[in-house]
């Protein structure tokens, strides 16, 4: 049975890891190839980096991190963070990201996610999208969340799979940094919409949360950043814990 | 003993360049007739789409000389799919080493396969002294039917081959080089057939 993937997100800006960790016998807890190995001994499924810096060096920057991160990690990952063009993702790609999430580029051109799923194959398209409710209706937004569109995202999500996307990263904005759990019943609705993968992102607060979004979320996998980083939920224990409400779940000390 | 990775443009290569790194492995990225056939090991990734791969196979003879390999080969995801006749995708005739159709998954579950699935495995060649019931990674919307050659199995809208074996061929639908501890030992253990 195809288990639920549990993924943290790891915000790089300069190619360090933005937020702090608290984790012990973590010498450099700025180092994303370091934290990133931390994750995978724990049982991370995937990891998501996604690039929030903004200098002329960026590029160049991030496709030397994604190399890094290639050598020492045997898990999928995915890059995310400007990328705008096939020729970007071409570089990340050939660097060793195994799938790269576009977001803004995608909803100002759409056939982005056409010419990407066309050159490298839809496998390796994530098209992350950042969602609010307004009077009712879910609209999606832009720039990490900044600007309001008028695309509604029951469109948006038909759309993206049409135009060859792999996957959806759904970040509700509504959620994000509440902790009080993902966005289930939007998440619900979505897996009805479209029949590709869906990963469930903003809000996590405690473990509850997670089983609540694969059973009542129908999500296929759960991202989350602070709960991970500052140590409030440890994944090991989070594994177990919906294991025992029999969903299914990758445990690696047992079948590593 | 000299590994070489078949290069037409076949997705993520370099994590299994590194993967065979951490092995202690060099492995050449090449697409020259001779250095493949001259080589110890021979690893026919891919990711991407079957129609492509296949136009880009012929451009360089690819197509003629894989099936004439001797020496072991191991296919990794589209890579294992080619070596079989013919695939859905796109309707394309593969290289006819293993008889069988791949097929595409059922609407009845999310297609790609995207994540970690349960295979369960003959404990011999590939998966010796892997744990059976091992968790690997797949990425994969076309699959290979339970076959004779069928050596893994696992389940995603009914039973399905993620590993085949026929003579010096292997096929491995997940991905080894993404599939943590479980995925280096098929490495390792290929390396050392």
């Amino acid at each position: 049975m195809l288990t639920k993937r549990i993924i943290p997100c790891l915000d790089i800006k300069d190619g360090r890891t933005v937020k702090g960790v608290n984790f012990v016998n973590l010498r450099d807890a700025g180092d994303p190839v370091a934290l990133a190995k931390r994750y995978t001994t724990e049982g991370a499924d995937e990891l998501v980096f996604l690039d929030i810096s903004a200098t002329e060096q960026k590029r160049k920057t991030l496709a030397d991190l994604v190399l890094r991160v290639a050598a020492a990690l045997d898990i999928p990952f995915t890059v995310g963070g400007g990328v705008s063009s096939v020729a970007d993702a071409k570089i990340l790609l050939r660097n060793g990201a195994d799938k790269i999430a576009v977001n803004s580029a995608a909803v100002r051109t759409p056939e982005l996610i056409n010419e990407l799923s066309t050159a490298f194959g839809s496998q390796c398209v994530v098209v992350a999208i950042d969602a609010k409710k307004i009077d009712g209706r879910w609209m999606v937004h832009l720039v990490g969340g900044k600007v309001p569109t008028q695309i509604e995202l029951k469109d948006w999500v038909k759309e993206v799979e049409i135009r060859g996307a792999g996957e959806i990263l759904f970040t509700s904005m509504d959620h994000d940094g509440t902790k009080n759990g993902f966005a289930n019943q939007a998440l619900a609705e979505l897996s009805t919409l479209v029949n590709i993968p869906i990963i469930a992102s903003g809000g996590a607060g405690a473990t509850n949360h997670f089983a609540d979004t694969f059973k009542l979320g129908k999500a296929d996998a759960a991202l989350a950043a602070s709960v991970f980083h500052y140590g409030e939920i440890k994944i090991p224990e989070l594994k177990k814990i919906l294991k025992q409400e029999n969903i299914a779940i990758r445990i690696t000390d047992e079948n590593s | 003993m000299n590994t070489v990775i078949i290069d037409y443009d076949a997705g993520n290569v370099k994590s299994l360049q590194f993967a065979l790194e951490r092995l202690g492995v060099e492995a050449v990225l090449t697409d020259d007739i001779e250095l493949i056939a001259g080589a110890d090991r021979v690893i026919f990734p891919g990711q991407g789409e079957a129609v492509s791969a296949m136009k880009k196979l012929k451009k360089h003879g690819l197509d003629q000389l894989i099936p004439s390999l001797k020496q072991p080969v191991l296919g990794i995801c589209l890579g294992m799919q080619l070596l079989c006749d013919e695939t859905e995708e796109g309707q394309t005739k593969g290289l006819g080493i293993v008889p069988t159709k791949v097929v595409k998954f059922p609407d009845s579950v999310k297609v790609p396969q995207m994540g970690w699935n349960i295979v369960t495995h003959s404990n011999t060649g590939l998966f010796q002294g892997i744990q059976q019931d091992c968790y690997m990674y797949l990425v994969h919307s076309y699959f290979v039917p339970i076959e004779p050659e069928t050596s893994a199995k696992s389940n995603y809208a009914g039973e399905y081959s993620v590993a085949i074996n026929k003579n010096n061929f292997y096929g491995v639908q997940f991905h080894p080089e993404k599939s943590s501890k479980a995925g280096s030992q098929l490495l390792e253990n290929f390396l050392k057939i």
